[in-house]
């Protein structure tokens, strides 16, 4: 195996090589499909929704439900995620149900968050996710920091976190990369090589071939694999997983995929790239790919799909008009969680606002 | 008690700080084997061991980053920054992220990192060892910034950072790491966070330091008292929260002002104190309240003595005040 070779396990026709025996069952297997096509229905309808003016911005995975999925579900209950803000996949393969992220999305008083993150920007301590932050690469440090802490109390967790191909241009990732490969610390690291960082694309992101060479030099293995391919993106994070668990250290998994949609709502790609790149891609996408394979495995069909397709959808609908009655956040909250007390100058400013809003006129000095 | 200088109490406060709490470790550059680059740390990783005295590859942010990271496991990380002027590649972990974890999360994470530097002038360090850089770091919600100005304060300090359960910014003025020696007592103790300390009791002008600039507010106040200019001087000792009440209780006995810090003048820490002042106690005020800083300009080498506030500096300021 090296950096630059590309593993897949669907061949060109999205059957596997006849000698290829799947690490999952078969109920897990479907379990994965179900999961990308509920991530790929619900990313639809955020955009949906943008578009009406009720979610503020939000960030499709599309093209990459894939990566995000099925590299999640290698993780155990005890296993920490460092996620960024594409990938939806993942949260809800975490455990995260769709009101509960939907509340985030809406910051309403039901976020976790309470409303103060811009939408996608989830995080819970209860199912070991941390807070999303918009800065590309950050959360990649701290994923490292984490594991160092693990490592240091000899406790189970491995860390994985993820990240996209411009990310790696980023502080963060060179010294989260160097500091994991120091210490052989137990996280990997997913990046999302979708080809684009907002415009730019890959070949003006670096100079190497690959992402996952990166890794070589920082002292560890680095292992490119085709991201549409859920497969082979869930025996490669597996593989790494198990040996950051066995104390073997970090893994760089560059997963190439393609972004199928914009970067986020507030962006246009048909400025910067052409369609047909696009169509190209889309020949490869991840789900259709995954659904041709399983129906060759006979565990899958086009009825079995609609049904599916049909009651996620309802589901999501559901799950919307549940979390966006909910009232936003209280006003006083605007100034909880500063710190773990409340210091006098934001006691005052709190005292401010409110007495500005009844009416009353300003503090006599 | 015992005799020790500033180093001497922050290193006694730091073996204290580890024994008491197992899940404190302390991570940074040169911080282990040669126990940093001022000694602070010397003999902890000896005590402690590799796994709790980290030596980190050469990066801020790695430092930084890597705290937070720990802090959400559940250790209770002191980050060493070598000099306060190196904060600034740090800096996005710092503001965007160790100050915002606890909002952003909605209080289900939370980052309890203390993060020490040296900070300040007077010690020949030019541009990139002698910056103040507070201002920074006080203008940034969720963030507590400390500088201690004694030995004694200096531990104090430290061990009441180390039970906190938010970041605290520990501003170390290396200039008086070991000018000066006092009784400290062995043992385990705090100074409270957010509370200021009089230095010397005046009833003509109140004088407002902190770190390295109290000493010589200290003497400055000596030389205004043969001239009968008796100075009420304060030690803010905690930047946020500040301790206003001390603030506002010494105004309404003096009634003039005269604020001393190293760092730039424009949007520096004086601005804000002054306009607390002002808004709270403007009929309380004598004369125009005045600033002793260092200059807007970049910190310089050959002139280091020429930009610090000097105690004829502040005479002047006090003079001028009192005269108004």
């Amino acid at each position: 195996m090296s950096e630059t070779e590309l593993i897949r396990v669907l061949g060109d026709d999205d059957t596997s090589p006849a000698p290829y025996h799947p690490s999952l069952d078969d109920e897990s297997l479907l379990a994965l499909y179900r999961r990308m096509v509920q991530t790929r229905l619900f990313d639809a309808e955020m955009i949906r929704l943008h578009r009406q003016g009720r979610v503020s911005i939000y960030s499709s995975s599309e093209g990459e439900e894939a990566l995000a999925v099925a590299a999640a579900m290698t993780l155990s209950e005890e296993d920490w995620l460092f996620p960024d803000y594409r990938v939806s996949g993942a949260l809800f393969e975490r455990g995260v149900p769709m009101e509960e992220f939907l509340a985030q999305l809406f910051g309403t008083s039901k976020d976790l968050s309470k409303g103060r993150q811009i939408p996608t920007h989830y995080g819970s301590r209860q199912r070991h996710i941390a807070s999303i932050s918009s800065p590309v690469g950050n959360g990649i440090a701290h994923a490292v920091g984490f594991a160092w802490a693990a490592r240091i109390k000899k406790g189970p967790e491995v860390v994985l976190t993820f990240f996209g191909d411009g990310a790696t241009s980023e502080e963060g990732f060179h010294t989260g990369m160097n500091i994991a490969g120091v210490h052989k610390l137990p996280v990997v690291f997913v990046c999302r090589n979708n080809q684009y960082a907002i415009s730019v694309p890959f070949n003006l992101q670096t100079g190497s071939d690959t992402i996952a060479v990166k890794a070589k030099a920082y002292g560890f293995d680095g292992v490119r694999v085709d991201g549409t391919d859920a497969l082979a993106v869930h025996d490669v994070v597996r593989e790494a997983v198990e040996r950051a668990r066995k104390g073997g250290g970090p893994t760089l998994v560059e997963g190439v995929s393609y972004r199928h949609g914009a970067h986020s709502t507030s962006d246009d790609d048909t400025r910067y790239r052409k369609a047909a790149e696009a169509e190209a891609w889309r020949k490869r996408d991840p789900i259709d790919r995954f659904g041709r394979y399983l129906k060759s495995r006979g565990l899958w069909d086009d009825a079995r799909d609609a049904a599916l397709r049909e009651t996620l959808e309802s589901r999501i609908q559901t799950a919307v008009a549940e979390a966006e009655a909910a009232p936003p956040p209280p006003l006083e909250s605007l100034f909880d969680d500063v710190y773990d007390d409340l210091p006098w100058h934001l006691r005052e400013q709190r005292q401010d606002l409110t007495d500005h809003l009844r009416g009353l006129k300003g503090r006599k000095p | 008690m015992s005799r020790m200088n500033m180093v001497e109490a922050l290193n006694n406060g730091l073996h204290l700080g580890m024994r008491e709490n197992e899940n404190v470790v302390l991570l940074g550059e040169d911080v282990g084997l040669l126990g940093g680059v001022f000694r602070v740390s010397a003999g902890l990783q000896e005590t402690f061991g590799t796994d709790r005295v980290l030596d980190t590859p050469l990066s801020e942010t790695g430092i930084i980053a890597s705290a937070i990271g720990m802090a959400l496991y559940g250790l209770r990380p002191i980050a060493e920054i070598q000099f306060a002027d190196f904060a600034f590649p740090a800096f996005d972990q710092i503001i965007n992220e160790l100050a915002k974890y606890r909002y952003r999360s909605g209080n289900q994470l939370t980052t309890p990192v203390l993060v020490r530097m040296p900070v300040g002038g007077g010690v020949g360090g030019g541009l990139y060892h002698s910056q103040s850089p507070e201002s920074h770091f006080a203008h940034t919600a969720g963030l507590k910034v400390v500088i201690p100005s004694n030995p004694y304060d200096a531990k104090g300090l430290l061990l009441a950072a180390l039970r906190e359960q938010d970041p605290v910014i520990f501003l170390e003025p290396k200039k008086l790491y070991r000018t000066t020696s006092a009784e400290v007592p062995d043992g385990a103790f705090t100074v409270p966070i957010g509370s200021a300390r009089r230095v010397r009791e005046g009833t003509d002008v109140t004088l407002i330091c902190y770190g390295a600039m109290v000493p010589l507010a200290e003497d400055v106040a000596r030389r205004a008292a043969e001239e009968q200019i008796q100075v009420d001087v304060l030690d803010l000792r905690s930047l946020l929260p500040l301790d206003i009440e001390t603030v506002l209780a010494s105004v309404q006995k003096t009634h003039r002002i005269v604020i001393v810090h190293e760092a730039p003048r424009t949007c520096g820490y004086g601005a804000e104190l002054a306009s607390l002042i002002v808004e709270k106690a403007f009929w309380s005020l004598d004369a125009p309240i005045l600033r002793v800083t260092g200059f807007d300009t970049p910190f310089p080498y050959r002139l280091e003595k020429e930009y610090l506030p000097t105690s004829d500096r502040i005479l002047d300021a006090l003079r001028t005040t009192v005269a108004a």
